[in-house]
């Protein structure tokens, strides 16, 4: 115990800070994957693929992501599957977040006016050209700023990795207070820099929605 | 390897479960009126014209907002006890999780003010309403009707996030997984069990939600519209 925070301690935080970004990319990536699965399934014309992925969207948001972490880590353990905190954390991280954007994602598909589905439908285009070259390219503009907005949550959820000790910047602050015992401080810096990265994605989501808000004023009649 | 499921052996402890599940909700219950009244405050306090206030208001939504809640609850946690306060783990997450959603509900409330057209204002000053009048029947229960879904979601999401309560040891649902999971060794049972109960947790905040709004909008059954 004792001593003051040093450069090794503040190279230890940015290794972890560089591990949280490194797990937002992975949930990120993951979780956008299946949630267009989801997203696609939850508008699918079958009506069993349509039930179960409203299932799953509402079983995963009723519960909290710590105790699917627990379950991805402790859970599986218990049943002989031993995972790395990174595979369970990285998992855990793409059900979760797959769920949110699946649902964020539908929306923005399914608030594509109308008439653009039937015009597609008209012109005799396929489901899959309908949803490649029609919906699809203006649903994308609809769903950046939530996106964005979402990767803040992302980022924030992360921190729940430390409990299963996976070291990204919330554990490695643990890490560092247990040796100075300056609990306040360092989560402070730890706070800070949480801000730091997230911040930025706020404004950016911000700005685009804004944006995207002028543009539509400007189609609306006079 | 064979897999082994024993539900029975951990249910038997349901009784503790149950305590946990109305922690859960005990909590959840007062940061939702605590936090409501914070956030509906920031909000106010974001629109007025002293730029201290709204600065203020303005630098607390956006760096709760923008920092998880497990750094805010250590924060909170080691803050109160550096200040040489002794709060129980209870009082500690409540204030935690107040603070927390305080800042999402300023946001959704200010959304809500936003949506108030400038007429229905200029019209009450017409009828010569008193300004507290105005801002009660013309401006805030109007957002609140308006903003009730989205807020009622973000106190459904809190309810789930207060799992993080755990981790200072406040004798909630998820604290008393752990404990359960550590003392039976049977882990995957135990948080599937869990997963269940805030699954069904969720489901009562919002069929309760739903029906305290038709009790609050009778304007809104009246006409119809979908709360």
């Amino acid at each position: 115990m004792g001593g003051h925070l040093n450069t090794n301690h503040l190279m230890f935080l940015g290794q972890g800070a560089l591990w949280t970004i490194g797990l937002s990319m992975i949930a990120l990536i993951g979780g956008g994957i299946v949630g267009f699965v989801i997203a696609l399934a939850r508008i699918s014309p079958l009506k069993s693929v349509r039930l179960a992925s409203a299932v799953y969207v509402q079983l995963v948001q009723g519960t909290p992501l710590l105790v699917i972490l627990f379950l991805g880590y402790f859970g599986l353990a218990a049943i002989g599957l031993q995972v790395s905190p990174l595979a369970a954390a990285g998992a855990s991280l793409t059900l979760y977040v797959a769920a949110y954007l699946g649902e964020i994602w539908r929306g923005c598909i399914e608030s594509v006016p109308k008439p653009q589905w039937e015009a597609a439908e008209g012109l005799a285009l396929s489901r899959t050209q309908r949803m490649m070259k029609v919906i699809l390219p203006q649903a994308i503009r609809i769903a950046t700023p939530p996106t964005v907005g979402f990767m803040v949550q992302i980022i924030k959820n992360t921190s729940l990795a430390s409990v299963v000790g996976f070291v990204e910047l919330m554990r490695s602050g643990q890490i560092v207070n247990n040796s100075l015992f300056e609990p306040f401080a360092i989560y402070a810096i730890i706070a800070v820099v949480y801000f730091a990265m997230c911040y930025p994605l706020s404004l950016f989501s911000q700005r685009l929605e804004r944006r995207m808000g002028r543009g539509r004023s400007n189609l609306a009649p006079a | 390897m064979s897999l082994q499921l024993d539900f029975p052996a951990v249910l038997e402890r349901w009784p503790s479960f149950l305590a946990g599940a109305a922690l859960t909700l005990e909590l959840a219950a007062f940061a939702t009126v605590l936090g409501a009244l914070l956030g509906t405050l920031a909000a106010v306090g974001r629109g007025t014209h002293n730029a201290l206030i709204s600065g203020a208001c303005k630098v607390y939504v956006e760096a709760i907002r923008n920092t998880p809640l497990l750094v805010q609850i250590f924060l909170v946690y080691f803050g109160l006890a550096s200040l040489g306060l002794k709060l129980s783990a209870f009082t500690v997450a409540v204030a935690a999780l107040t603070i927390n959603v305080g800042a999402y509900t300023a946001e959704i409330m200010r959304a809500g003010f936003e949506a108030i057209p400038r007429g229905q204002i200029e019209a009450a000053e017409g009828l010569a309403l008193s300004r507290l009048q105005i801002y009660w029947h013309i401006i805030l229960l109007p957002a609140i009707e308006k903003v009730y879904p989205a807020l009622t979601s973000q106190f459904v999401l809190l309810m789930l996030a207060s799992s993080i309560c755990s981790q200072i040891s406040a004798e909630e649902l998820t604290a008393v997984a752990n404990y359960i999971q550590s003392d039976t060794y049977r882990a995957f049972e135990t948080y599937i069990i869990v997963a269940v109960l805030y699954v069904i947790l969720s489901l009562i905040m919002r069929a309760g939600f739903w029906g305290l709004g038709l009790v609050l909008f009778p304007r809104r059954r009246r006409l119809g519209t979908p709360l």
